[in-house]
């Protein structure tokens, strides 16, 4: 007979908290952007959909920018430092391979000896970690997780290049999740396509991000309904329940080919915070989150979906209960 | 399968419904980028309303190929089941 051992009675369920957002300082128009590479305004809010994004000045670090949102997501949720356990910070920008920016970040929150990871998916790195957050506290290893999403994605990104410099932007955003008997993030639907590990790439230290952008949006826009879907039926929701949607903002294009492809109602609150803030990767679906939920648009106990999506090439999408 | 008018106008159909093309100028000769404006996410959704439409598979790197109409509807022409 082979041995057996003792696991964890974990809590039936995990729920979001709060979340909290930090956008950089400055602003970087299409305007001025025009004023160093060939293109202008009216093309990239039409192509892109972007008006404007921020950039990361010199105290705004991956970790700065992480430390902050957390702190917002935490006083939002009305939870201590003290009382987080978990801290994954996803991102696919640090500055140094070495070490992971978990630690640092829960040390500056003031989180005593947290289990402390960093977690790269790309643009899906938020969903990655809600879900593996979510799963930890269920399994009995977490009671209380941050989850943040940080990026400074102009570190890796040609000025000079107008095919990305247009699109990629920096900032941070955090959530708290804590176990509940009331499951509010619903199982994930992952997946990834390594066959396309180069559509989006940085080839090496000293190279800056190449896009394949077509290929991309193709892949975006037929092969990730399906999941979106499957998220519901997970969760036990039909589309017809989503309040509010919040897909990865890599495009305003994708994002529109996607209300269309799940045939969401006008009544759906969906995230277009890529207008202000271009794609920020890992950010960007609490970032989109944290500024809707600010301005009233997604009330406590809405149902939204994410669906994050982008370099790998990675995906992951669930459903979940707003704070 | 389709006969090369009836692609032709199944064509110019998608091609004003994606980017706003008007039919009369959706003309063989006519370049997508350069004389029709049309860019090149916008070539992919019409090459996804092609594949739906016409029962074809356009690869990636087929369309990277389909610079003119003229080519997309021989493309479609050689290729429909």
């Amino acid at each position: 007979m082979s041995r057996s051992l003792t696991l964890l009675k974990g809590a039936p369920g995990a729920r979001i908290l709060g979340f909290g957002d930090y956008r950089p300082r400055r602003i970087v128009t299409n305007d001025e952007i025009s004023q160093r590479v060939d293109t202008t305004d009216e093309w990239i809010r039409t192509r892109v959909g972007i008006a404007e994004r921020r950039f990361a000045g010199e105290d705004e670090s991956v970790v700065d920018m992480s430390v902050a949102a957390a702190g917002k997501a935490l006083a939002t949720s009305g939870v201590l430092a003290s009382d987080i356990d978990t801290v994954i910070v996803a991102t696919c920008t640090p500055p140094a391979p070495i070490p992971g920016l978990a630690p640092e970040v829960a040390h500056r929150l003031g989180i005593n000896a947290a289990g402390a990871f960093d977690l790269n998916a790309a643009c899906a790195g938020f969903c990655y970690g809600l879900a593996s957050a979510a799963d930890a506290i269920r399994g009995g290893s977490s009671q209380y997780a941050l989850v943040i999403g940080a990026e400074r994605l102009t570190d890796w990104t040609d000025q000079d290049d107008r095919g990305t410099c247009i699109i990629f932007g920096d900032g941070a955003g955090a959530a708290v999740v804590a176990a509940s008997v009331d499951p509010g993030i619903g199982p994930v639907v992952w997946g990834s396509d390594g066959e396309k590990s180069r559509a989006i790439s940085v080839a090496d230290r000293a190279s800056f991000m190449e896009m394949d952008g077509r290929a991309v949006y193709r892949w975006a826009t037929t092969r990730l309904a399906e999941s979106a879907h499957r998220a519901c039926e997970l969760a036990g929701v039909s589309m017809s329940d989503i309040d509010v949607f919040v897909p990865h903002q890599a495009n305003l294009r994708i994002v529109e080919s996607m209300v269309r492809t799940l045939k969401l109602g006008h009544n759906v609150a969906v995230a277009r915070d890529i207008v202000v803030s271009g794609n920020t990767s890992s950010a960007s679906i609490p970032l989109a989150l944290t500024a809707m939920i600010e301005r009233g648009e997604v009330k406590t106990g809405d149902v939204a979906l994410l669906l994050g999506f982008g370099a790998g090439l990675t995906y992951a999408g669930q459903v979940i209960i707003c704070p | 399968m389709a006969t090369t008018e009836e692609i032709q106008s199944g064509l110019a159909e998608i091609l004003e419904e994606v980017a706003g093309v008007l039919p009369a100028d959706a003309t063989p000769e006519k370049s997508f980028t350069e004389d029709l404006d049309v860019d090149s996410l916008s070539m992919v959704e019409i090459a996804t309303a092609v594949e739906d439409k016409f029962g074809v598979a356009i690869p990636d790197d087929e369309l990277a190929n389909i610079r003119t109409v003229g080519d997309a509807i021989s493309f479609i022409e050689k290729n429909q089941s």
